[in-house]
């Protein structure tokens, strides 16, 4: 299935593999820097107390304790006293949605139709809204931003970098998953569809079975009568074949369940998102191979989260589920959250440091299938670090310093 | 500015208290609640902060009656024969936290009738079994301003509530020295109450209704002072301008929504054209007039969001205002307008403010003795002084540090939670169950019973 599309759409394919080149970091950087650490989080072994970190060209290409790695003097330093990788935030909307939340600079929901998975994350992203800025000055250097939750299928998401002057310099991975959204978020008003869970279900059962017979038409087809291409299908069809897989925003446990038998009948893969009543199913996720992007920690226990706890995380460990934090969406004030806080909540509430650190960092990039670039200070992947004067869980620590693929993008105190 | 006062609070490093409300119709201290425990309770070697000093290590609180009877070093504390003892060591314990603006309890206020609806009173409102004031009490917080929303000029009268193990509204409420239940009024401008008329369109049109009908109150309380004892000569009685005149006389303090610099000066503006008393709450843009706010007199009390922005008058919101404020001199605490932010986590805008620049003592200050101060309760709370209400926490840790959680929230010397009952820590964390309001059947066929 993956290579139907190579065959078939040759434009498709072109295309974004061309938005994969620009992933590739800006081979400008001849940049060589040097991190020091009191402690050195690598998130790949034990931290490592009095820490350096080279940097060359973007990546990174020593790790260790001072005494055994020489500084070359062509190196800048900088120092934290506590560096961790930069933080990789498994999923917000930030980019999509603006901070002033007008209608100007609220593109993560397109409310036209209840199923729109053709919408692009790329075609609406931009780098210089000032929430990109601020998240980074907390450390954030990757995001898994895109299309959010409010209507059933309201399109892709993407994974950025938290740099660029354009979406093709901060992309990291164009197309990464298709944004779904059941229970009463996904509920339409004024009489249209979906206005019940079971019409949520049996609407998605439909487009993929549309998909299924799309994607077979399309592979069997003789050459040049395929039938006319439909981007709605297309998008489907990536779900079908694994190349791009659901993000299904839900909170109540009846609804997870339902989400993971519709994954079940059709064989894709999806990952849970927000789930505030995950840890109610727990066994049936875990048995289910499915991970759980988080819902912030300090997410508002009301509506369809009434019953969600600030231990969300730690009770996910316990069941052995992968999982990651997210900083989510927020439709009023405060316009986003920052996942270095939530993850300090979520090590105040049962998670070691470790695991919280890991959840914002090397296991948040492994759900996202980034870890060979992403999430851990590491010899040969991209040179993202953040700098604390402290723990940087604790309210009064400051972020000090932001490094992205090499470059020191931040040394505001904050 | 006329009688517009919060005294500016310089940090209190010499350990005076120098909190004082200068107030024209202050209550004075309350008797005890009924129902307050008669029993003594010793609490010793905590890390105590009581605010009106210099934070003490290994000290003891003890608390009889419902009130604080000594605070001090272990050493300089004698505990009665009689006291239930409670050993704290390696605990925290300080004063109740104050929340100056919640909305907890399910409030509403007034309708969409008009803009400008003093005669409404929250109170009127209120579900004393609202899941939100328990999870309050598992923050800490003992005591808050419950208001109505920010959609109007004038949404209503608020009230002040401790947050006891109650029933009924009534039980909730704080009494004056005359026994009337306190509360105040609940103003807002900038964009929320604008709106089609009669609500207005423009921000001056916003401030001319409320001049308005601050003029007709003056009028109302100027014939009613005319007519005197004769009461053939009073007008016709308007709740209303009633609660109007408790404004312009200082009875009540009027708590101000508003954001934009300017919208600030406009209610600093009415609040001396008027000579009424206001606590500026939000205040995203505190720290581009924190001069004029002090100058002013006006108190402020604050919240922190993660980030700035959602609305187009929060787009300047900051952490660091608390410290400009404290620099400045002006009164600073405050509040998590439960449900924007929860109130589990009030001590978190303690500790952002820490972050961004504002002293420790100020901060735990303006948790507690501060709102206090706001909530003209200040001879009653706010710091562990002997012959205050015995409110206070009890907590695993500093304060300010992420790690923390509070262990046991009492309220004039009951109880009201505690960490370590499996039900209590589910409503301090969330989980299933959590957000259900308080359905104490049991308490309730105990008390039909004649238990």
């Amino acid at each position: 299935m993956k290579g139907y599309m190579n065959r078939t759409h040759p434009g498709v394919a072109a295309c974004i593999a061309a938005l994969f080149l620009f992933a590739q970091p800006a081979a400008t950087s001849a940049q060589q820097l040097a991190i020091r650490g009191d402690i050195v989080h690598t998130m790949a072994g034990p931290a490592i107390e009095n820490g350096v970190v080279l940097t060359e060209n973007g990546k990174i290409t020593a790790v260790g304790v001072a005494g055994n790695i020489d500084i070359p003097d062509s190196f800048d330093i900088v120092h934290g006293a506590v560096v961790t990788p930069g933080l990789v935030d498994a999923h917000t909307v930030v980019g999509l949605a603006g901070y002033l939340n007008q209608p100007h600079d609220q593109d993560q929901v397109e409310r036209s139709a209840p199923v729109q998975p053709e919408l692009r994350a790329i075609d609406a992203y931009n780098p210089r809204e000032a929430l990109v800025e601020w998240v980074r000055g907390f450390g954030v250097t990757t995001m898994h931003t895109g299309h959010g939750p409010g209507v059933l299928v309201s399109g892709q998401t993407m994974i950025v970098k938290t740099i660029g002057n354009d979406v093709a310099e901060a992309v990291l991975d164009p197309a990464t998953m298709v944004a779904v959204t059941l229970g009463n978020g996904a509920r339409a008003s004024g009489g249209k569809s979906p206005g019940s869970r079971s019409k949520m279900i049996a609407m998605l059962r439909a487009e993929l079975i549309k998909a299924q017979e799309y994607a077979e038409k399309q592979e069997n087809a003789e050459e040049g009568k395929e039938p006319a291409r439909n981007l709605r299908m297309d998008a489907f069809a990536q779900v079908l074949s694994g190349d791009m897989r659901l993000l299904v925003t839900v909170e109540r446990a009846n609804d997870i369940l339902t989400v993971l038998r519709l994954a079940d009948e059709f064989g894709i893969d999806i990952v849970l998102d927000s789930a505030a009543e995950a840890y109610l199913v727990a066994e049936q996720i875990k048995a289910a191979g499915v991970p759980v992007i988080t819902h912030p920690t300090m997410a508002r226990h009301g509506g369809e989260r009434e019953n969600a706890t600030f231990e969300a995380a730690s009770r996910l460990r316990d069941a052995g589920i992968a999982f990651a934090l997210q900083s989510g969406f927020e439709a009023y004030v405060p316009k986003t959250r920052v996942i270095l806080f939530e993850a300090g909540v979520a090590a105040a509430n049962g998670l070691t440091f470790d695991e919280a650190l890991a959840s914002i960092t090397i296991n948040a990039a492994r759900l996202l299938r980034i870890d060979n670039r992403v999430g851990s200070i590491e010899v040969g992947k991209d040179a993202d670090l953040a700098l604390y004067d402290g723990d940087p869980f604790e309210y009064t620590t400051h972020a000090v310093g932001v490094v992205i693929d090499g470059q020191l993008v931040s040394q505001e105190v904050r | 500015m006329t009688s517009s006062l919060f005294l500016s609070i310089p940090a209190r490093a010499a350990g005076t208290v120098l909190a004082i409300g200068l107030w024209i119709g202050a209550p004075g201290a309350i008797s005890a609640q009924s129902g307050a425990a008669a029993e003594v309770h010793a609490f010793t070697g905590a890390h105590i902060i009581p605010i009106d000093g210099p934070e003490i290590e290994n000290g003891t609180l003890v608390i009889e009656n419902g009130r604080i009877r000594a605070v001090g070093v272990a050493d300089d504390v004698r505990i009665p024969r009689n006291a239930e003892l409670h050993d704290m060591a390696g605990r925290v314990i300080m004063p109740g936290l104050v929340d100056t603006h919640s909305h907890i309890g399910e409030v509403e206020g007034a309708d969409r009738s008009g803009p400008i609806q003093p005669d409404v009173r929250v109170m009127d409102s209120i579900n004393p079994r609202d899941a939100g004031i328990q999870k309050a009490q598992t923050g800490g917080v003992t005591t808050a301003n419950i208001m109505s929303g920010s959609g109007h000029l004038l949404s209503g009268q608020t009230i002040y509530v401790k947050l006891r193990d109650v029933d009924v509204i009534d039980d909730l409420m704080i009494r004056d020295a005359a026994g009337n239940w306190m509360g105040g009024i609940k103003m807002a401008n900038g964009t929320n109450p604008r709106g089609n008329a009669p609500f207005p369109g423009t921000r001056a049109k916003a401030a001319a209704l409320v001049r308005a009908e601050f003029i007709k109150a003056q009028e109302y309380r100027d014939k009613m002072d005319a007519a005197g004892d004769d009461a053939s000569k009073r007008p016709a009685r308007d709740l209303g301008l009633e609660a109007l005149v408790d404004v312009l006389e200082g009875r009540k303090v009027v708590h101000h929504h508003t954001h934009r610099h300017d919208d600030v000066l406009t209610v600093l503006r009415l609040s001396d054209e008027f000579g009424f008393r206001v606590v500026l709450h939000h205040v995203s843009d505190a720290w581009k007039v924190a001069d004029e706010i002090a100058a002013a007199g006006a108190a402020v009390s604050l919240i922190s969001v993660d980030s700035p922005g959602g609305k187009l008058e929060a787009r300047d919101n900051h952490f660091k205002s608390g410290g400009v404020l404290e620099k400045a001199g002006v009164l600073t605490g405050f509040h998590t307008d439960d449900g924007i932010t929860d109130s589990r986590f009030f001590t978190r805008q303690a500790a952002l403010a820490v972050r961004a620049g504002m002293s420790r003592e100020g901060a735990l200050y303006g948790l507690t003795m501060a709102g206090a101060i706001m909530l003209d309760l200040d001879e009653r709370i706010g710091s562990l002084t002997p012959g205050k209400d015995a409110d206070f926490i009890v907590m695993s840790g500093d304060p300010l540090s992420v790690y923390t959680h509070v262990a046991q929230t009492w309220v004039d010397g009951q109880l009201v939670f505690d960490r370590s009952r499996d039900e209590d820590r589910t409503v301090a964390t969330g989980g299933y169950g959590a957000s259900f309001d308080q359905a104490d059947f049991e308490h309730l066929l105990k008390r039909e019973a004649g238990q």
